[in-house]
This record gives structure tokens, sequence and C-alpha cells, in this order.
């Protein structure tokens, strides 16, 4: 019999099937629409943010399962005076870095955002920091900084300033500001081009009117131009704050550490524990570690910088 | 209060010039309005007028100060522009107060000028809202409360009502007219609608191609357009012109040969050149020249029809309902006194 027969009292109409419910609510097409994306970052997302957790919980070591310890690894650490330098030196790192890099992105993209000649020149070259690849990069500055070839020791020595190279990486201090400045070097572009782009988003007229309700130049930055900003720098300085204070390669390139793990981050030194050292469980508890400073940093931006009264919608 | 001088002031973008050299006279207290199609320098010489572009050659004087070189904040003046320029985190008392605060006034100060500025444009129960929270034509009046608090010298205007849906324009429009009736502030107001120009102002100049056409009063130049152009742009909807010629016994002959009446002649001579311009409403139904109809646009009060006569397109307005179906022929007559004459070459005016 069809199913387009004319419904009749005695033949009460049969409840369509899961499959067509589904499909049939709004609700239950989105769940399935968004089904593949979850699965997705199931696999590739949750599950080794999982396993990381876990065995940061565990005495695995590598070419052995290991079985729960609960919060013995981190127990072990809380008394590690090198977990507690890396932690300084990640916050170090990340404070003086994502401030300098703040300043200086800014100060550019306010350059750019002007009628320069060649604007779309330089608007191109300034990214070119952020697109080599950072180990290329990191190795240049290697050279930069090599305690006899540094090209910044042989100008000064020829200037007169000094009279032997700098131990750029030799020295504990010097070796902390060098990979400061590597880093400063590679972050700029990204808030530099990002600012612009908020930059940009600003009204001409707002600082015409502005300079005719007679507003300085810097009055008409501080009280204008920087508040319209805040939303675009909230996101971009937390972007930057995360990727400073998860960086990796930049040091693992120049320093590894050294010297004497001045400049071990968080991340270099779960790295060093875990895979040449063979501790997979004390490796993975130092990355969780890393997991409250990164929320906190989230939390701040949201809560503190991004939600503003003026921007939401109507009442 | 005080007088502007324009003063043979040219603008020149590298080795393009924009403005030719242009002279107004600004009574103090005149509302004048800038009037012209797109690109024919109206804003630019605004924006000069309120410090935002710089001079090229020729003097501005606001009063007997002549502020070529002076910063926008220095020139006394207040601007409301055509995307209103609210600051959008600032609050609509915060948005009125923001030059008070800035020339280093107290809060009390400030609140005591916010609020008479915001009970005459209606906005008292809105100062705690946020640009964003106003509609169209609230923000509008915020822009312009900005500028009333300032009490400036002069008034500037850069097409502010051209964001507005057409009910509430003309609503601003005689809220601004009215405004200007109450402060009796000198005011410069650029629009490229001639009905605003016409309706709000005491002096229109009617600019093209970055010249002067013609300074006067709306009605003025509405009866005396002193050429071609004056003649098309004021006026909706416009004048009509036919080409031609004047004939022996004084008629002026279409291309055609439909013959036309003329009044005075002015200084046309018999067989030049002439651009024979008729108003609408100089059109009365019921005379001897026949206009060939091809639409009728009844409104209820009066009625568009636009057809072709000596073999040019027009359009008459007509205070009777016409109901000649299209393709059919109205017989017209016209009014002589209201013809006007132009030289077709020069596009000069002819008659007086």
């Amino acid at each position: 019999m069809s199913s387009t027969s004319v419904r009749t009292d005695d033949a009460p109409r049969r409840r369509p099937g899961l499959l067509t419910r589904m499909i049939e609510s709004r609700n239950g097409l989105g769940f399935l629409f968004m089904l593949p994306a979850g699965i997705f970052l199931l696999f590739f997302l949750t599950y080794p943010l999982g396993l990381g957790v876990w065995l940061g919980f565990t005495d695995t070591k590598i070419g052995r399962s290991g079985i729960f310890v609960g919060l013995e690894n981190y127990r072990w650490l809380f008394d590690d005076p090198v977990f507690w330098l890396a932690v300084f030196n990640t916050l170090f790192y990340t404070v003086f870095a994502s401030v300098a890099k703040f300043a200086l992105g800014l100060w550019l993209a306010m350059l750019l955002n002007r009628h320069l000649p060649f604007k779309n020149f330089f608007r191109a070259i300034i990214l070119l920091p952020w697109v080599v690849p950072t180990v290329l990069s990191a190795m240049a500055f290697w050279w930069i900084f090599d305690s006899q070839f540094s090209i910044i020791s042989w100008v000064l020595m020829r200037i007169g300033l000094i009279d032997q190279p700098i131990n750029f990486l030799g020295d504990p201090w010097n070796a902390r500001w060098s990979v400061i400045a590597a880093n400063i070097w590679r972050g700029i572009p990204f808030v530099a081009i990002s600012l612009l782009a908020g930059l940009q988003t600003i009204p001409q007229s707002l600082n015409e009117a502005a300079a005719i309700d007679g507003a300085t130049p810097w009055q008409r930055f501080t009280k204008v131009t920087l508040p319209l900003l805040t939303p675009i720098i909230a996101v971009v300085m937390t972007f930057s704050v995360l990727f400073t204070f998860t960086d990796f390669q930049l040091i693992y390139v120049l320093t590894r550490g050294g010297p004497v793990n001045a400049t071990h981050l968080m991340a270099t030194l779960s790295f060093q524990r875990a895979i040449p050292g063979g501790q997979l469980g004390e490796g993975a508890a130092i990355a969780v570690a890393m997991i409250p400073f990164l929320l906190a940093a989230i939390l701040f931006s949201f809560f503190g910088l991004q939600r503003r009264k003026w921007q939401q919608g109507n009442d | 209060m005080a007088s502007v001088t324009i003063d043979d002031v040219r603008k020149s973008y590298g080795a393009v010039e924009v403005l030719h050299g242009v002279s107004i006279p600004i009574e103090e207290g005149e509302f004048v309005v800038l009037v012209g199609p797109s690109g024919c320098g109206k804003s630019t010489l605004l924006r000069m007028l309120a410090g935002l572009e710089h001079i090229t050659s020729g003097r501005i004087l606001i009063g007997d100060r002549v502020v070529n070189d002076l910063p926008p904040k220095d020139r006394d003046i207040a601007m409301v522009f055509q995307n209103y320029a609210l600051y959008p985190h600032l609050t609509v008392a915060e948005n009125m107060g923001f030059s008070l605060k800035l020339a280093g006034e107290k809060r009390p100060a400030i609140a005591e000028k916010v609020r008479p500025a915001a009970e005459i444009l209606g906005l008292a129960h809105l100062l705690d809202r946020y640009p964003r929270m106003l509609s169209g034509g609230q923000r509008q009046r915020v822009a312009m409360g900005r500028a009333i608090v300032r009490d400036p010298q002069v008034f500037l205007f850069d097409e502010p009502l051209s964001n507005l849906d057409a009910k509430l324009r003309v609503s601003m429009r005689t809220e601004i007219k009215n405004l200007h009736q109450r402060l009796q502030t000198t005011t410069v107001y650029v629009t490229h609608d001639q009905i605003e120009a016409m309706t709000m102002a005491d002096k229109i100049v009617v600019m093209h191609d970055g010249i002067v056409e013609q300074i006067g009063a709306p009605l003025d130049l509405y009866d005396r357009p002193a050429n071609l152009f004056v003649a098309g742009f004021i006026g909706s909807p416009a004048m009509s012109m036919i080409p031609g010629t004047l004939a022996e016994d004084g008629a002026f002959a279409a291309a055609d040969g439909t013959r036309l009446p003329v009044g005075d002649t002015g200084t046309a001579r018999a067989g030049q050149p002439l651009v024979y311009g008729v108003r609408p409403e100089a059109m009365t139904p019921g005379g001897s020249i026949p206009l060939t109809v091809e639409v009728t646009e009844p409104t209820g009060s009066e009625t568009y029809v636009v057809g072709r006569m000596g073999g040019t397109a027009i359009t008459g307005v007509f205070r009777e309902r016409i109901t000649v179906s299209p393709g059919g022929t109205l017989p017209i007559g016209i009014d002589p006194a209201a013809v006007h004459l132009f030289d077709a070459a020069s596009g000069q005016r002819l008659t007086r």
C-alpha cells in the first residue's frame, strides 16, 4: 500500500523513524551538520589534550607504559628549582616580549596607516619576519648573537664602544634579553598588521571631528583612536601572549634552554624532560602546568578587555 | 557669529586643480548653501573652510581674521559630518561635551551647557545612551548638538541629511532651518540636493567643476538662472530646454519649425543659435502649441506630463487633471514672460 493514502481513523499514522525526525527538526539537523567537525576536533584536539593530562598523572617513561601515580609528578616539580626557574623565565619572556611587541607593533601600525609613498610595499615587507620559518630566522639570530662573529659586537667594536665581543648567549642575563629580542623581531608583524587592520576600521571623520573639537594629536590618539582600538588590541594581545608563552622553536634553536637553564621556558623544559630525558609523565606534567597561566590570560582578555558597553547591541 | 569671506581660493592635488579660484562673500548670520553635482568641489571647499584641507592659494577669512594657516581647533567653527562622526565609545552627553572637556571645563559646567542644547534638540532623555543605540535621525541631532554646545562663530554642514530616509530628511530640513532662525549663527551647508538648497538657504552658491556658476537668493536663481547649468540644476522637474533660433517675426523657431512665444528677447539676435528654456509650470493647457504626450504622471494635486515639443523632450506640470492618453496631442500655451533665452554656444542667459 502506498504511503500517500488518505489517513483513516482505524489506521493511525506511524511514528516516523529517528533519522526522519532528526532531519526534520532544526536542532537535529544542526547536530548532524556539526558532527563531522565535532569528530575531527575530538580526535585531533581533545584526545591529545586528554592524553597529555592523563600522562601527567602517570610515571610513563619512553618504552614503558606507566601507572597512575596521582599528583606525584606535581609534588616532585614543586620542589624542583629548575621548574620554578623555567616558570620565572617564561613569565619574564612573555611579559617583556609582549609589551615590546605591543608598543612597537602599534607604533608601526600607526606609521603604516598614514599616507606614505610605497605604502603597499612597506605593508608587504613588514610581514617578512613572520613569513620566514622560525627555525630559519632563529639560525640567522644565532649568527647575529654568535660569541665571536656577531655583527653587533663587530659594529660596536668598530665604533669603539666595546673592546671585546659581547657574549650574547653565554651569559644568563644576556641570553634572556637576546632571545626576547629575537622573539620581538618575529612577533611584531602579527601585531602590527592586525592593529593596522583595526586602525583602518576607524573612520577618518572621527579624527577630523576630534581635531575640530580641539583635540591635539596626542589627545586624538588617547581619547579616540586607542579606545576604539581596544577590542582588537584585546584579541591581538591575547593571541600574542599565548604564542609567546608557548614559544619553543626559537629557544630550542638559539640556546636549547642554556646557559645553565637561564632561558629554559616551560615548553622547552617539558620537551627536554619528556623526549631526550625520557620522563614522559614529568614532561606532560610541566606542559599541563602551563594551562592555568594560559586560561588566566584568556579569561583576563575576555572579561577585562573585550566586553565593552558601547559595543553591545541595542539597549 | 561672524562673516566669512572666501577670496579667490584654489585647490590643487598635485598637478590637478580642482577649485579654480572661488570667491564667496558670506554675511554674518547668513545661511549659505553650496550646491552642485558630486565632484564639483563643494565639499573640498567646506573642508578647507574647516581647516581639514590645505588651501593652495587665495584667502579664507572668518570675521576679519585670515584663517589659512590656523588649525581647525583655532578657527572657532563646528562641523556636522555626513556620517555624523559620533564617538562610538562615548555617550550622547559625552559626545556633546567632548570639546568642552578638551578645553578643560569642569564637569558641572559641561553639564550646564549640554543640557540646554539637548533640550533644544529633544535629546534630553537620551543623554546616557551610546550612539549605536540611536536611530539615524537621533544621531544626526546629536551631531548637531555637539556643534551647538561649542557655540561657534560658524556652523559647517557636510551633506548632513544624505544618510536619512526621505521622510526624515524633510523633517530634519525644517528642524535645521528652525535651529538657524533661533541661533542666528552663520551657517555654510553643503548638499547635492537642490530642493534642500532651495528650501533652507538665504543664499545659494551653485558650483560646477570647481567654479561658482551663480550666487543668489533661492528664488532669484529660480527666476533668473545665469546660465544653462544653473537653469537645469535648480528646479524639479527641471526646466525644459529646446534648441532653435529667433525668427525674423520675433517668435522662437525650434529645430523642427515649431513656433514658440517669446516675451523679452534681451540681447538675442535673429539667426543666433539659442536655447529656449521654459519651466514646467509656465505651461498651461489649452493653447496653440502641440505637445505630444508620452507619459502622464498624476500626483493628485498636479499632473506631470512628459512629452515632446519642438522635437525635444520636455516636462510640464499642470494643476488640471490631464487625461490625454500616451501618443495623443495636448495643445498648450506658454507664458511669454516666463521664457528664458540662452546662447547655445556659451550657455549664458540673454533675456533680462
